[in-house]
């Protein structure tokens, strides 16, 4: 069974559709891209993925081993997040809250697993440096490691590369191909076609309200 | 008097009467606790929530006395326990109705400030407690004139240190939830997060803590003391935790000088006191911030 199945999904604001009946699945180690125009309901469907809205309807459903909080979300920025006062260790952390339950604490395991993705993805050294004094590629990457630490199994990413300069751009898509690879499926939205194909397995396009093109990559046409 | 007339005046106070020690504890206690959220609520563009929950409090201390009156209940003085649960309602209100709701959060708090403030000034008009509406109008507004008020009733001082202590210990349970809802809302509730539940928590910690520091500075000085500390804080530290404690420092040091100044001088409010105080610590503070930053 795949990972997580969408089937016949409506979602939408306030009683008004925006996106309807989109079907799809992702297998373990999938890399799906959602592409398509600005206001083309793309985060809407995002939004619903991760259960802070419910489908209109439709159905949306978790499969091998997989349970709808354990989805890894790199969110696009916030204004609260321009002058956070928070270390990047205090931002990393913070995505193992969803393992500690009612316990107050983080515990040792939890430290250790903040400190692993720091690592992996090369932001130790800036531990205890403030987030906000970051650049651009920086603070996704820490928005990143919080992602790995809420769940290894599957990530979202809303617009990762917006913002960025062309090198840490490119820099961002090698990262998320290497998690890839390395067993994290990635559903990524994205307006970037080009880079879309290019690394993608499968696209998903959105426009004039539904799905235009739903498969593997090799079968789009541009 | 000479300044040092002054000091010996004071030490004089605080030795001989229990009131004086009484005041001291209760402004500690209540800016050791209406300092912990300041960092959370101005993230959260809620600086003025204190304004707004505070005139809510001052709204519905003056209807609550006069009903007491109205069924002839006199020198009606445990309010309080009315005055909490209704504020403790409208912050919920306020906090939970978030960015997607039909009356945005800034001109929720506008209404319900501002027309808390009209109907309480409107009743306390209409029923004068006492000969002297100005005088009584001013306490409310901006808090205890002078310490004798502050610590005269023993049963309201150990009131505030004990909802002190029980925020002070729901802040420090729930603090990394905190923090996760306050940075990033939509991912905590996206990893299955309760983020409504923590909001509601916050909710009612922050009427508590706007209740009792309106003890202290008043109703329209509230704010000051919530964030004052933080925005001091901010300027200096770069972590979270770093500037969590910074603030509570800053909060509680303010806070004695401003009460001890009072005391040794008796032309000066304790509240507009321990804002000025609060002031000037951010003025340092900002400096400090801008030479760390160019060095």
């Amino acid at each position: 069974m795949a990972q997580l199945t969408c089937s016949k999904l409506t979602a939408g604001y306030e009683g008004k559709a925006v996106v309807k009946n989109i079907s799809f699945a992702v297998n373990a180690g999938d890399y799906l891209c959602i592409v398509g125009e600005n206001g083309s309901g793309k985060s809407t469907l995002m939004k619903t993925l991760l259960r802070l809205k419910s489908p209109m309807s439709g159905k949306i459903e978790a499969g091998d081993g997989l349970h709808l909080n354990e989805i890894g979300y790199l969110p696009q920025q916030t204004v609260i997040q321009k002058d956070f006062p928070a270390s990047v260790r205090e931002v990393v952390l913070s995505g193992c809250l969803n393992g500690c339950g009612l316990r107050p604490f983080y515990n040792r395991k939890e430290k250790k697993l903040a400190a692993e993705n720091m690592e992996k993805l090369g932001i130790t050294n800036l531990a205890k440096r403030c987030y906000r004094e970051l650049s651009g590629g920086q603070q996704q990457r820490t928005l990143l490691a919080r992602a790995l630490c809420a769940t290894r199994k599957i990530l979202l990413l809303d617009e990762p590369t917006a913002g960025l300069d062309p090198v840490a751009t490119a820099e961002m898509y090698d990262l998320i191909a290497e998690l890839n690879k390395s067993g994290t499926s990635i559903i990524m939205i994205s307006h970037d076609i080009a880079n879309a194909v290019k690394y993608a397995s499968h696209i998903l396009h959105i426009g004039g309200q539904t799905m235009q093109f739903y498969g593997e990559v090799a079968k789009y046409e541009l | 008097m000479s300044f040092n007339e002054r000091l010996d005046q004071l030490v004089y106070l605080f030795q001989n009467f229990a009131f004086a020690r009484y005041a001291l504890i209760v402004g500690v206690a209540i800016a050791f606790c209406s300092s912990l959220l300041g960092v959370t609520l101005v993230l959260k563009r809620l600086s003025f929530i204190g304004s707004g929950l505070s005139h809510v409090s001052f709204g519905s201390t003056t209807i609550v006395a006069a009903v007491a009156m109205g069924i002839g209940v006199e020198n009606f003085q445990n309010n309080i326990f009315w005055v909490l649960p209704i504020t403790i309602l409208c912050s919920i209100w306020l906090l939970l109705s978030g960015p997607h709701s039909k009356i945005k959060g800034d001109s929720a708090l506008a209404m319900l400030s501002v027309g808390t403030l009209a109907i309480g000034y409107l009743f306390m008009n209409i029923f004068p407690r006492s000969a002297n509406l100005a005088a009584d109008v001013c306490t409310v507004l901006f808090g205890s004139t002078a310490i004798l008020t502050l610590g005269s009733k023993t049963w309201m001082v150990w009131l505030c240190v004990g909802l002190s202590v029980a925020v002070s210990v729901v802040f420090v349970l729930f603090y990394n939830k905190i923090f996760a809802i306050t940075f990033d809302e939509d991912f905590a509730a996206a990893t299955g997060i309760k983020a409504k539940v923590y909001n509601m928590i916050l909710a009612v910690i922050i009427a508590v803590i706007i209740v009792l520091a309106m003890n202290l500075v008043g109703a329209l000085l509230v704010s000051a003391l919530v964030v004052f500390p933080a925005l001091t804080a901010m300027r200096v530290f770069k972590s979270f935790r770093a500037v969590t404690i910074c603030s509570v420092i800053v909060s509680v040091v303010c806070s004695t000088f401003g009460i001890l100044l009072s005391a040794m001088y008796d032309n000066l409010p304790l509240g507009s006191v321990i804002v000025a105080v609060n002031i000037a610590v951010f003025a340092v503070f900002s400096i400090i911030g801008l030479v760390l930053r160019r060095g």
